[in-house]
């Protein structure tokens, strides 16, 4: 019996982190249902971007007051993991605050945690007023009703309870080593938990014990279950904006893919020995499919996007599109892709690993066409994104498949692209004429 | 007075046995659209009077295909490319100036790997480094301290982030150079970007380039320079819009250079 909380808390670990893995697993899986795209190239600059845009937060700061609540909000996540590496060696071994031996280096440590959570509570405070009593513009969107709007409070709420279940834990333990209880060694300072003990006062060593484990107990089992609420969540980001400012757009934004398929087939319509006649090569294979109406037709960098698309907004407040009324919101391109490959996901998980066709796709089922014609290309969205998420070129694929797949443009385009066609031109002058403005006064 | 330019074509001088410095791409805006053509007409008389080597490709030139790729037509856009290439590759072109952010955009970035290999500038950036090498030097006395206000084409800006160049020519024709509340890489579309130029606007509450407009009026310029004929286009309808037209002008970059030069 004496080693029964070992066991409990071995196997609690056990299941969360296997719960966990599978869900990763499902997710590299949809991940891969996007095509492959070569992003081996320029690993230096790749491994730049990833520690100056996710590891640094340089693009959160652009808007100084969530940038900098989001830094307290980070560092705070990374530094108070140190803590739950003890509570975790802690809950295996059955020792209580094993790191205590390091005397100062630990009293700096505890206090430093203290300080980060009590900052993490007043960031979590402040982004849930601006989200809930101030109602910035940018969570009010259409597409950021219902289950979005819950799921941010939900993961402000937990990050909440999670920082004072800790302060709290802090404070029965500073109290039970001033009464001098067994086990519990005097060890770390306690700056902001002190404030707390007040209201611990009179308590017997036996109440403390049970608030101190209770507090303990369902903080290491409250982070195990946010873990596990992130694959359900926009809260991916914490884990995948690493690598998807990794495999972000490098180069100008400006230079769009040119698409190898379709420069095949002009350099064969341009080719004077070209056979038009001739039977297709033996290994030529299905002709592909222009451009994208599902998320299958996306490429594994773009689905990797939609999962870290933490759904700020940011991109949505500097769509001009969006700005001016239109239906067009970039964050929604990112949530619609995501959700449609969840579907096509769970659809695959149902069907022993096939994917059975369910009649739907990302393009009129979640994206419409009005949506995608509202777009300037002006990389506002891309710009504004602090991880490096692409949504115009998701835009710009599913524009593809419209023209070359469906010849679904608005007609003043398709007028634009016959005079191209016809002379050289996106209006309908004379490719003779070009050069007239020389000679007119 | 038209008569003036000395406007050669790269068949011309290809004809003589001649290769100029550099290879002035005028666009479809450029060459057929009557408020860009002025923007045209302003470069060539700055380049002639810099006397900096250049020519034209005149009937030979065709749509970039800029316009097309943006509204997913790659088929379209890789036929002109490649047509382009060939032509420009036959002449051997070594150098390339727009004054077309969106040519510019598509010359430089997505014809390399079709094939077309050049030293692609915008001309703002052209601009200034003649200005550095002393081949033109502006007075800025006409514009003395007069505000201006410069909108970030897309397509120069957040597509290639040169920011500068139109900037230090501003400042250099003695002006004041206002910024608008979005500018540089935050700056606001025209709305004219993506083929949206050549559509009706979907369905919202305002067009683009009233917002922008509005941007523009809040900075109180004489003065809206652009540096991309769709910008210019946009933001002078964007003032008509607003009856401002009596008071506040929209010019291209050029066209500020060779009116202070009285060209």
């Amino acid at each position: 019996m004496e080693y029964i909380s070992n066991i409990i808390f071995a196997l609690i670990l056990v299941i969360g982190i296997v719960f966990f893995a599978r869900n990763v697993k499902k997710l590299i899986r949809n991940i891969q249902l996007g095509k492959e795209v070569d992003v081996s190239d320029n690993k230096p600059q790749r491994w730049k971007n990833m520690v100056k845009i996710a590891l640094g937060q340089t693009k959160m700061v652009v808007r100084p007051v969530p940038g900098i609540l989001h830094i307290l909000v980070y560092v705070g996540f990374i530094i108070i993991n140190l803590e739950v590496l003890e509570i975790i060696i802690d809950g295996l071994l059955g020792t209580h605050r094993i790191f205590a031996d390091l005397g100062v280096i630990y009293d700096v440590l505890i206090a430093s945690f203290e300080i980060l959570a009590f900052l993490v509570i007043i960031s979590v405070i402040l982004f849930w007023i601006r989200r809930n009593v101030i109602r910035l513009k940018r969570f009010m969107s259409p597409e950021m009703s219902g289950w979005p709007k819950n799921d941010g409070n939900m993961i402000l709420y937990i990050e909440l309870v999670l920082m004072c279940l800790f302060l709290t834990m802090n404070a029965a333990d500073f109290q039970l080593q001033q009464l001098g209880a067994a086990h519990y060694v005097e060890a770390g300072t306690f700056p902001i938990s002190q404030f707390l003990v007040p209201i611990l006062d009179g308590m017997s060593a036996q109440t403390l014990i049970i608030i101190e484990r209770t507090a303990w107990w369902l903080h290491i089992v409250g982070i195990l279950c946010f873990l596990n609420y992130l694959y359900y969540s926009k809260h991916l980001h914490i884990l995948l904006a690493f690598p998807n400012t990794y495999f972000g757009k490098l180069g100008p934004k400006g230079k769009f893919r040119n698409l190898d398929a379709v420069t095949q087939e002009v350099k064969l319509m341009m080719d004077p020995d070209a056979d038009p006649y001739a039977a297709p090569a033996e290994d030529a294979g299905e002709p592909g499919k222009f451009g994208a109406s599902d998320v299958m037709d996306l490429s594994r960098v773009q689905l990797l996007n939609a999962y870290t698309c933490t759904e700020c907004g940011r991109c949505t407040s500097e769509c001009p599109a969006n700005l001016t009324g239109k239906k067009l919101s970039p964050r929604k391109i990112m949530m619609d892709t995501r959700d449609r490959l969840e579907e096509v996901g769970k659809n695959i998980d149902a069907n022993n690993g096939e994917f059975v066709d369910d009649g739907k796709q990302l393009l009129g089922d979640y994206i419409t066409n009005e949506e995608l014609w509202a777009c300037t290309s002006c990389n506002a969205c891309t710009e504004a994104c602090p991880v490096s998420i692409d949504p115009l070129s998701i835009i710009m694929d599913m524009r593809q498949y419209l023209v070359m797949e469906q010849s679904a443009a608005p007609s003043d385009l398709n007028n634009m692209m016959g005079n191209i066609e016809n002379n050289g031109a996106p209006w309908p002058f004379n490719q003779m004429d070009r050069l007239n403005w020389k000679d007119e006064s | 007075m038209g008569s003036e330019m000395k406007v050669p074509t790269m068949a011309e001088l290809f004809a003589a046995g001649k290769q100029p410095e550099v290879l002035f791409w005028v666009g479809c805006a450029g060459s057929f659209d009557d408020r860009a053509k002025k923007i045209t007409k302003a470069f060539v008389k700055i380049l002639n009077k810099a006397n900096v080597s250049f020519a034209v490709l005149g009937t030979e030139e065709s749509c970039s295909g800029d316009p097309a790729k943006r509204a997913g037509n790659e088929f379209l856009f890789q036929m002109q490319a490649v047509t382009n290439i060939e032509v420009m590759n036959a002449y051997e072109v070594k150098k390339v100036v727009t004054t077309c952010p969106h040519c510019f955009n598509t010359l430089k970035n997505e014809y390399p790997g079709l094939g077309g290999n050049y030293e692609v500038v915008h001309h703002t950036q052209f601009l200034k480094q003649l200005l550095e090498e002393g081949r033109i030097s502006m007075q800025g006395g006409k514009f003395k301290g007069k505000k201006i206000t410069f909108h970030d084409p897309c397509y120069l800006g957040r597509a290639n982030n040169v920011y500068e160049a139109p900037r230090d020519l501003i400042k250099k024709l003695d002006a004041e150079l206002v910024e608008m509340k979005n500018c540089k890489s935050r700056g606001l579309c025209c709305g004219a970007g993506g083929a949206q130029m050549f559509k009706e606007p979907e369905e919202g509450d305002k067009d683009i380039n009233i917002e922008r407009t509005e941007q523009a009026l809040e900075t109180e310029p004489e003065i809206i320079a652009a540096a991309c004929p769709f910008c210019n286009t946009m933001m002078t309808d964007g003032v008509k819009n607003k009856e401002k037209e009596s008071e506040i002008k929209v010019m291209d970059i050029a066209e500020l250079i060779a009116n202070a030069e009285d060209l």
